[in-house]
């Protein structure tokens, strides 16, 4: 098990160092970045002044050791539009995000366990294909018209829940219907095929012939095994998460770290855009190295290989 | 024939007709500006007429007109990222799956990689860097399409460099880079064909959702997230704008996806658990 | 109740609702177990062996197989004819099973300990001791090595053996009056084979317990059984005393069973198989289900299918050509 985080660990680092790095070359070699932070009107002066700045006259390989150098330490570049440490900016709005997305998981497992196991358990019957339906359906809409159709619906026409920005229990609930709807779709359709593949299991059958409750043998048996590809498939789960939150947060004025990649991108803040690329990758690993380890504790055949 | 899911061929065919025969069916030009004739509603709805069936966006532009360009670019983008992004994972799924040893081990991380990392950053990226246009739409949707490829194209070929064909060829004394050529790849093409229809739908929301974040196909041209975002303002007055072209991308990404699941039971059920 | 009998079944119908059609897997076997007897169901893969295991657990998979004919009778109620929640509480306690795959009959995530525990009983069994006692009573039972050690142990770290060994005690650990054992040595290394099967027989000794077993190897059949029944395309085709059937099969096809188990002294050069194919379930044929496989077959045994026949002491077989005692 030690072997095996340590592993992890390392692969980590890994990726974090290789995005870094994607990120640093495709800003500086498919464009030039002073262009985008220059205004129009800006004088020869005024560019030679802030590429010296910027130390973008220095030779290539210089510029990356002085990023890597810089990174590590923590100092990501600062923000065009904000005027502050990108670092600074991310952990601000970070914990905005946490608050969004952590309730929004939470129910979608609560939701997507119990649908997941009782599509398995009645299967081809009612619930089965309505729940069927609405999967389909979830991961087939676009969650950006999804977040707006339901301002339209609640918002506009209702006036029941407000259309944007953090503040009170009642912010969160059309966010986070729309962040958590694939997350629902995409976990229910999972457990629901490990289930039915478990459930034809010889321990099954053991699990019934030692007498066992037919409460103990779905929920103690069946669900252990189901829940295991949804650990592994977590860190496919995560991707999908960040793509979702950006977009939610957009639509919904949410102040979160999602938002934020999206103002980079407006408004052409490269160093912004590029500071949160690599945090998010950090953020990411860190996550599902977690997951990864939860996963090597949940399956046995993981810990005592 | 019975079995045939007839809903989603006709929502399909539907979309390429309009794609297809857009400056036909058209009546008006998609860029076509008119301060007279701003937000004007569906026909259905009052105010709405018949010469402009589906309204008019702020700018006085028909969205009708702007529905059916933008069902092109959808389309164009769809073919061009599978082409582009498909072709690249296919490529490497052959190579690491035959080749196998360290080549395999080195690209199959990076697949795992690729899995778990957000492409969207990177799309957004070279939004940024690249600017906005088709080239950086395509490089960045292939950029999100190109693992799934490559890992399955890859475990297609593990099982395929069993089999006495290929032992046969390599007996024969061809080369490698002809095996895959001549041997392997005809006998992948069908899960090709199979997962490319799978994903059409991730390919058309993730063109939809980079234009939304002003990262896609750049305004003037129609595109369907475009148009979604650009009507997000004005929700309340002019709820058409928004609503209407994300109806479509809905449609459409389920018609791909029940299309795609029912080619794939019956071309290559071992697909089953993606 | 008690003419000493444990199981009687009686004219058990079992069938297959596949998109195909429908499969009678069982069709309409009857047989007797008494106290403290091993009866041995023997027949190729597809014969409905299996099947008839399950029809008695009541385990059959529920969309596709359903009993449709027939009485269990297990100590004289008829599982049948019970609830659900009733057949729980028989299962484990008074009729219980071995699967035939040990890799993968027990829950891979869980302890064997915990996956034991299951079946003890929390007040602490015959003189109250502590599950942790009873646990390792249970494997000693069985012979497992170092138990303490097993308990903590997850399956994938035991052999296909021991795991079976553990399968075995955990089935018999209630003292059920009735044990299937479901091919219970065909997965297991042939080295390991017969140790398995002795301490089975062993047990099945101490304990006085009726056991069905179930096997395609006529060898095992000599070793662990006084009784066989051979099942062919859904129907018992002979049934009667080892000793009785070796010396004297009535049925051609249980002599071909018989020839095919390799011997030791035998000069022969190839090992002896029987031609041909079992029926297709779909198509079962009209009159006898061997005609078309039997050496000695004649137009009757087409026309119709074989009444029962009394052949000798206990010994019964559905076949033309034989005669009555």
């Amino acid at each position: 098990m030690g072997r095996f985080i340590v592993q992890r660990l390392l692969q980590a680092a890994v990726l974090v160092v290789l995005v870094a790095t994607v990120v640093f070359f495709l800003g500086r070699l498919t464009g030039n970045p002073v262009d985008m932070i220059l205004p129009e009107d800006a004088t020869d002066a005024d560019r030679a002044a802030l590429i010296e700045a910027l130390g973008l006259d220095r030779p290539l390989h210089e510029q990356y050791a002085i990023f890597a150098f810089n990174a590590v330490q923590g100092d990501l570049g600062t923000s065009i539009r904000y005027h502050e440490p990108v670092m600074v900016t991310f952990l601000s709005r970070l914990p905005n995000t946490i608050l969004l997305a952590t309730p929004s998981m939470i129910i979608a497992v609560l939701l997507a366990v119990p649908l997941g196991v009782f599509s398995a358990l009645r299967r081809g019957r009612m619930l089965d294909r309505v729940s069927g339906t609405i999967a389909v359906l979830g991961i087939a809409t676009p969650n950006f018209w999804l977040g707006i159709m339901l301002i339209f619906l609640f918002s506009v026409q209702l006036g029941w829940l407000p259309s944007g920005r953090m503040g009170g229990p009642d912010h969160y609930v059309l966010p986070a219907i729309t962040l958590g709807t694939f997350l629902v779709a995409g976990f229910m359709r999972l457990i629901r095929s490990s289930m039915l593949e478990i459930l034809d299991s010889e321990f099954v059958k053991m699990a019934r012939i030692k007498g066992l409750s037919e409460f103990r043998v779905i929920w103690k048996h069946c669900l252990r095994n189901a829940l295991i590809p949804v650990l592994t498939l977590w860190g496919v789960f995560m991707a999908g998460l960040v793509t979702g939150a950006i977009v939610t947060e957009t639509v919904f004025a949410w102040p979160g770290i999602g938002r934020l990649t999206y103002e980079a991108v407006i408004f052409r803040d490269f160093p912004l855009l590029q500071g949160v690329i690599i945090m998010a990758a950090v953020l990411i690993v860190v996550i599902n190295l977690l997951v990864d380890v939860l996963y090597a504790y949940v399956d046995p055949r993981i810990r005592f290989g | 024939m019975r079995r045939l899911p007839w809903l989603p061929i006709a929502i399909i065919a539907t979309m390429v007709i309009m794609a297809v025969f857009a400056p036909i069916l058209a009546e008006h030009s998609p860029t076509d500006q008119s301060l007279i004739k701003r937000l004007k509603p569906p026909f259905w709805v009052e105010g709405g007429s018949m010469q402009h069936l589906l309204g008019t966006d702020q700018f006085g532009r028909d969205v009708f007109a702007r529905m059916l360009y933008g069902a092109r670019i959808s389309l164009i983008v769809v073919g061009l990222s599978l082409l582009v992004g498909g072709g690249v994972g296919l490529t490497i799924g052959i190579v690491s799956g035959y080749v196998g040893g360290k080549l395999d081990a080195f690209l199959m991380r990076l697949v795992d990689a690729a899995f778990t990392f957000p492409a969207i950053l990177f799309a957004l990226l070279l939004a940024v860097t690249m600017g906005q246009g088709l080239n950086t739409l395509i490089i960045a949707i292939s950029l999100l399409l190109w693992a799934n490829f490559a890992r399955v194209i890859r475990g297609e070929v593990l099982a395929l460099k069993q089999r006495d064909f290929v032992s046969l060829a390599r007996v024969h004394g061809c080369s490698p880079l002809r095996i895959m050529a001549t041997h392997i790849l005809p006998n992948v093409m069908n899960t090709f064909m199979v997962l490319a229809t799978l994903n059409i739908g991730v390919v058309i929301v993730a063109e939809a959702s980079l234009s939304f974040l002003g990262a896609g196909v750049p305004p003037p041209t129609p595109a369907w997230g475009l148009m979604v975002s650009e009507g997000r303002g004005r929700i309340t007055s002019a709820w058409w704008l928004s609503l209407l072209p994300g109806l479509a991308i809905t449609l459409v990404v389920l018609a791909f996806n029940l299309f795609g699941d029912w080619l794939r039971d019956r071309l290559d059920p071992k697909l089953r658990q993606l | 109740m008690n003419d000493g009998l444990v199981l009687d079944v009686r004219d058990l119908h079992t069938h297959l609702f596949l998109r195909r059609g429908i499969v009678k897997a069982v069709d309409g076997i009857s047989f007797s177990l008494r106290r403290g007897e091993v009866l041995g169901l023997v027949g190729e893969s597809g014969c409905g062996k299996s099947m008839t295991a399950l029809s008695l657990m009541r385990l059959l998979p529920k969309e596709s197989a359903r009993t449709v004919n027939g009485q269990v009778l297990l100590e004289g109620e008829d599982l049948l004819t019970k609830s659900e929640r009733k057949m729980r509480e028989v299962r484990g306690r008074r009729i219980s099973m071995i699967l035939q795959d040990p890799q993968t009959s027990l829950n891979p995530v869980f302890t064997i300990g915990n996956q034991l525990m299951e079946v003890l009983d929390r007040n602490g069994g015959v003189d109250g001791e502590s599950l942790d006692t009873q646990a390792l009573e249970a494997l000693r039972r069985v012979r497992i090595s170092a138990p303490e050690q097993r308990l903590r142990q997850y399956p994938h770290q035991l052999s296909g053996g021991m795991k079976q060994r553990v399968v075995g005690t955990i089935a018999m650990n209630r003292a059920p009056s009735v044990l299937i054992a479901d091919e219970p040595t065909t997965a297991l290394d042939p080295t390991i084979q017969l140790q398995y099967l002795n301490l089975l027989k062993e047990l099945q000794r101490k304990s006085n317990m009726a056991m069905l077993f179930i096997t395609h190897d006529f060898g095992v059949v000599a070793r662990m059984c006084d009784r066989v029944a051979v099942m062919y395309a859904g129907r018992i085709v002979e049934t009667g005393p080892v000793r009785e059937i070796f010396d004297r099969p009535a049925h051609p096809y249980t002599s071909a069973l018989i020839a095919s188990v390799p011997k030791i002294d035998d000069d022969t050069d190839r090992l002896y198989a029987i031609e041909g194919e079992p029926p297709v379930p779909y198509a079962l044929p009209q009159g006898c289900r061997f005609a078309p496989r039997c050496p000695f077959v004649e137009e009757r045994c087409r026309a119709a299918y074989p009444d029962r026949l009394t052949v000798g002491p206990d010994h019964t077989v559905e076949c033309w050509k034989a005669t009555a005692a």
